[in-house]
């Protein structure tokens, strides 16, 4: 009676070098595990299959640097993956060439993300990146020369020393390679890195005058056309894309609450209420797998009360209108009307949502501008 | 036993000088407790006590000594207590004076010699602890004759550690102190210098009989409360309770009374028998009243019946402790307690967090004001909230402090004093190197932090003693902090005049650090009636969003969220305004610079 599972990520940990700001689950070098890696992967597919749907709207493969995996492989994989409609491969700049391009076209990809960060050489140094700002631009020629018509770019603001200017100039830099999507984070300091340890300091230090860096990007791309369609990601919007909806749809799975199977290390996967996180370890992994065996995996029960706090925490960073009814239980009343009072939340009409018949509206809330640019504050206040 | 076989009496001393080693080493040496039962500090029952080394309530302890019935009296050891020392010491004729050989003599020593010498003690001075290595006993002992009267030579010299010289003790306290006097014919009237609680006996009191004999059941009666009672039974502690047939003239000893409640029967009380009643009571009962108040209110309102249940069982066995209903519209409900000092005030919070497994927020302290009411009336203040803005005059308490320091940390404490309003009344060198400093200080000036001020100014030198000296009026002001132009009613404050506008900038700009930013700009203020002294502005917040959100972040996110919502569940709300519950103590901790 579950329904099949539409949305696959699969984690491809390999870089050359790991970002001093990284936190992700990520192997350095090891080209000689490529190979059993992905039959790993492969194998682990295997052992998950059931769930998945026969079709799925969307595969995923992030990384780590999943252009750095040898292409033989790389091929080896998007091959042995079930077909999707949107299937999205992040890149790094400096790893995409004519070659790369074309065998990821032929395999079945549609969309490419590129980790762009920044135009200024300075900033990408602090950020230990290697490619510089033409290896972006060459990336997306590139990709467009082999017929790729969805590219995101990844930006990040707040670096230390960024200047306003600066941001400005990165947009700009963004916007002229004319990017079907944008995602732009503020850098965050997650502990235990190697450049918190390097910049934790200044980058509390900038904290408050990076507070207006948020509005500053959102509003310029606004300007210039584009979807501020979540918190942290941006389309060009249907009407400057011929009518096409340039938004992520895989991501949009995690933020609308559907079901999604993660494979690879340190993958995580939620399936019919329960979430787990499999083993971060590549030597464990592998052996399991080569035995047969599900690698080992950190389970996480999701009752139905989590699910919709986070159908709430997820459904506040679109722009489109969260239906009340099915998360009511889960809302502080009191809260929504004091949050409506300052200008932060609305609460709107929805027409044909589930369980209403056409024609008739449901109750729904969405979040202003500022309450988006507030949302965790916003969303701690609403959960009850 | 007839009066000249009976001694009674105390063993004073600055905190941590020996005196429970001491009271121990009486104990074996006159095997009233064996070798087995032998406990580091018997006479310190409570948890409380041996952790910061005080004693909060007095017991009685006999013991023989060569044919001689000795009470060993022990009295509490702080300020905040000096009245039930005076007490402890009116049922006495004698005490011994313990200084540290390497410290010695310190405020405390002082403020209980004096109270010793008011009652007209005999002083058997002892010099303790001569085995530690920074041993001076020569200069000990000139300090404490110089303080006592007396030659050197006569203060004894012992370490009640190893035992070496407590023998001693008990010989000078047979040879020096005098037998008690009293008439064990005459209509019996007895001191009650301490009570406790038990649970199944109900109230139990300590009392010197001065005239007559109490027998069991008998008919009681307390002479300046009017509690009548029967005697469920007498005796005195061996070290544990010995029931006896009768308590004679000059005895130390227990009355259970079968009382519920120890406000019944006060301490400085005198017994007498309702068959054959005294016509005066002893002299020098005082009704003592809490000088310091603050207001506690459960950190979760809905723990406010158990804090109620305990600050009930409290006071079942600390007459002192004074409390009422608080409502304030920032913090809820809670109590307004009142205290005889600061002391007193924390034992009764660590009581109440440790014993009841309370979480409290107390709010800072304040003194009690008297105010002249522009209707002629004197009103008694307990809460600046409730001072009213059109007065007449106010009153505040002082206190007669006792400072003692090497003389070279004799400026920074002046300068400390002056900073707190003190008046200076004079100086005395107690050896070339001691000087006792002896100043009139607002209470209200020492209630916050002086003692830590002190501490740190003199490298933790210093030692202090107070004793109260009576209301003074003063050119005080209530000062009001306003958040997004509510009045917090847990924020306001009573300053002198001279200090409100430092005050009153040095709190709003704590505020401003304490609480964090909110949806909107919120004003923070310090006014004194209309007038604002003092603003600062709580910046509103213009983001706070996680970039990053997909699959594998879900669950960090949302125990993130739940940690963010749990830090605001904590937060009190005023008005708009959530004030995290540290805020209200940010009164507690303004720097002292801020305060000239």
């Amino acid at each position: 009676m579950s329904e099949s599972v539409r949305h696959l990520y699969v984690h491809l940990p390999f870089c050359a070098h790991r970002c001093g700001y990284c936190d992700f689950v990520t192997v350095v070098g090891r080209r000689g595990q490529h190979a059993a890696y992905v039959k790993g992967l492969l194998a682990e597919l295997e052992l998950e299959r059931e769930p998945l749907a026969p079709q799925l709207e969307t595969v995923f493969l992030g990384g780590g640097t999943p252009t750095f995996t040898e292409p033989r492989e790389l091929e080896r994989l998007l091959a042995g993956l079930p077909a999707g409609d949107e299937v999205t491969v992040e890149a790094n700049p400096e790893t995409v060439t004519p070659a790369l391009a074309a065998l990821l076209r032929r395999s079945g990809v549609n969309r490419v993300s590129l980790g762009a960060q920044t135009f200024q050489p300075a900033l990408l140094s602090v950020l230990d990146r290697v490619a510089g700002p033409d290896d972006v631009r060459r990336a997306v020629y590139h990709l467009r020369d082999a017929g790729f018509d969805n590219i995101s770019l990844d930006l990040i603001y707040g670096i230390p020393g960024q200047k306003p200017s600066d941001l400005d100039a990165d947009i700009a830099e963004a916007l002229a390679l004319r990017p079907e999507h944008l995602s732009c984070y503020e850098l965050e300091a997650k502990p235990g890195t190697r450049f918190t340890h390097a910049h934790g300091e200044e980058l509390q230090r900038q904290a408050e005058a990076m507070e207006g860096y948020f509005a500053c990007v959102v509003e310029t791309l606004v300007g210039a056309g584009y979807r501020w369609y979540e918190t942290a990601n941006f389309c060009r919007a249907p009407s400057a894309a011929e009518g096409r909806d340039l938004r992520s749809r895989h991501n949009l799975a995690y933020w609308q609450g559907r079901d999604y199977l993660g494979l690879g290390i340190g993958a995580v996967s939620t399936v019919h209420g329960t979430r787990w996180r499999t083993t971060p370890r590549l030597g464990p992994y592998l052996t399991a797998l080569r035995e047969g065996q599900r690698p080992l995996r950190e389970l996480e029960p999701l009752p139905d009360s989590v699910r919709r706090a986070e159908r709430v925490m997820l459904g506040l960073r679109l722009d489109e209108p969260l239906p009340l009814a099915p998360v009511a239980e889960e809302l502080d009343a009191r809260a929504l009307s004091r949050l409506e009072r300052l200008g932060l939340a609305r609460r709107t009409s929805f027409e044909g949502g589930a369980g209403v018949r056409p024609g008739e509206c449901e109750d729904a809330l969405t979040l202003t501008t500022r309450g988006r640019l507030l949302g965790d504050a916003v969303t701690a206040d609403l959960l009850a | 036993m007839d009066l000249e076989h009976i001694r009674n009496f105390s063993i004073i001393a600055h905190i941590d000088h020996g005196k429970s080693t001491l009271a121990d080493r009486i104990l074996e040496l006159t095997k009233t407790v064996s070798g087995r039962e032998m406990r580091a500090q018997v006479l310190d029952t409570m948890e409380l006590e041996r952790e910061r080394g005080i004693t909060i309530k007095a017991q009685a302890v006999r013991v023989n000594w060569k044919g001689q019935e000795l009470n060993l009296i022990d009295t509490p050891g702080h300020v905040d207590f000096t009245y039930e020392v005076s007490r402890s010491l009116q049922a006495c004729e004698g005490a011994v004076l313990v200084v540290d050989a390497a410290q010695g003599v310190e405020a405390q020593t002082v403020a209980n010699a004096y109270l010793a010498i008011e009652n007209n003690l005999e002083i058997v001075p002892v010099v303790n602890k001569i085995d530690l290595p920074q041993a001076d006993p020569d200069a000990a002992a000139t300090e404490i004759a110089e303080l006592v009267g007396g030659k050197p030579e006569d203060v004894l010299r012992i370490s009640a550690k190893t035992g070496d010289g407590v023998a001693d003790v008990l010989d000078a306290i047979v040879a020096r102190i005098p037998p008690p006097s009293g008439h064990p014919d005459a209509p019996p009237r007895a001191l009650v210098f301490d009570s406790s609680y038990d649970q199944y006996r109900g109230v139990v009191a300590f009392v010197r009989m001065v005239d007559g004999a109490f027998a069991a059941r008998e008919p009681l009666r307390a002479m300046a409360q009017g509690t009548r009672f029967e005697a469920e039974e007498v005796g005195f502690f061996s070290p544990t309770m010995k029931a006896a047939e009768t308590l004679d003239a000059g005895e130390v000893g227990y009355v259970i009374t079968g009382l519920k409640d120890v406000s019944r029967l006060r301490v400085g009380d005198t017994l007498t028998s309702e068959r054959n009643s005294a016509p005066e009571p002893l002299p020098g009962y005082k009704d003592v009243k809490p000088m310091v108040f603050a207001g506690l209110f459960p950190t979760d309102s809905d723990d406010y019946p158990d804090l109620r249940d305990a600050l009930e069982r409290l006071k079942l066995n600390d007459a002192a402790l004074f409390y009422e209903p608080e409502t304030s519209q920032a913090l809820g409900f809670g109590f307004r307690c009142g205290f005889l000092g600061l002391l007193h005030m924390e034992i009764v919070r660590e009581r109440l967090e440790r014993e009841f497994d309370l979480d409290l927020l107390v709010t800072a302290p304040n003194v009690a004001y008297r105010v002249l009411e522009r209707t002629g009336e004197w009103l008694e203040v307990h809460n600046p909230a409730e001072m009213p803005r059109e007065v007449d005059a106010v009153e505040e308490p002082y206190v007669r402090a006792s400072i003692i320091v090497p003389k070279d940390y004799v400026g920074p404490v002046m300068e400390l004093n002056n900073d707190r309003r003190g008046r200076f009344d004079h100086l005395e060198y107690l050896s070339p190197e001691r000087v006792l400093l002896a100043y009139e200080l607002p209470l209200a000036e020492i209630v916050l932090d002086y003692y830590d001020q002190l501490k740190s100014r003199t490298r933790g030198y210093a030692s202090f003693d107070y004793d109260l000296a009576g209301f003074r009026e003063g050119e005080l002001a209530r000062v009001d902090i306003l958040i997004a132009d509510e009045p917090v009613d847990a924020l306001s404050m009573i300053v002198h005049r001279d200090a409100a506008y430092s005050r009153g900038k040095a709190l709003v700009e704590r505020l401003r650090q304490e609480i964090p930013r909110q949806y909107f700009d919120v004003p923070v203020q310090a006014a004194i009636g209309s007038r604002v002294i003092a603003r600062e502005t709580i910046k509103a917040k213009r983001k706070d969003v996680l970039a990053k959100c997909y699959g594998g972040d879900i669950t960090r996110k949302r125990k993130l969220l739940e940690r963010q919502k749990a830090g605001k569940r904590r937060m009190k709300q005023v008005g708009a305004v959530e004030v995290p519950q540290e805020a209200f103590l940010a009164v507690l901790n303004l720097n002292d610079g801020s305060k000239k």
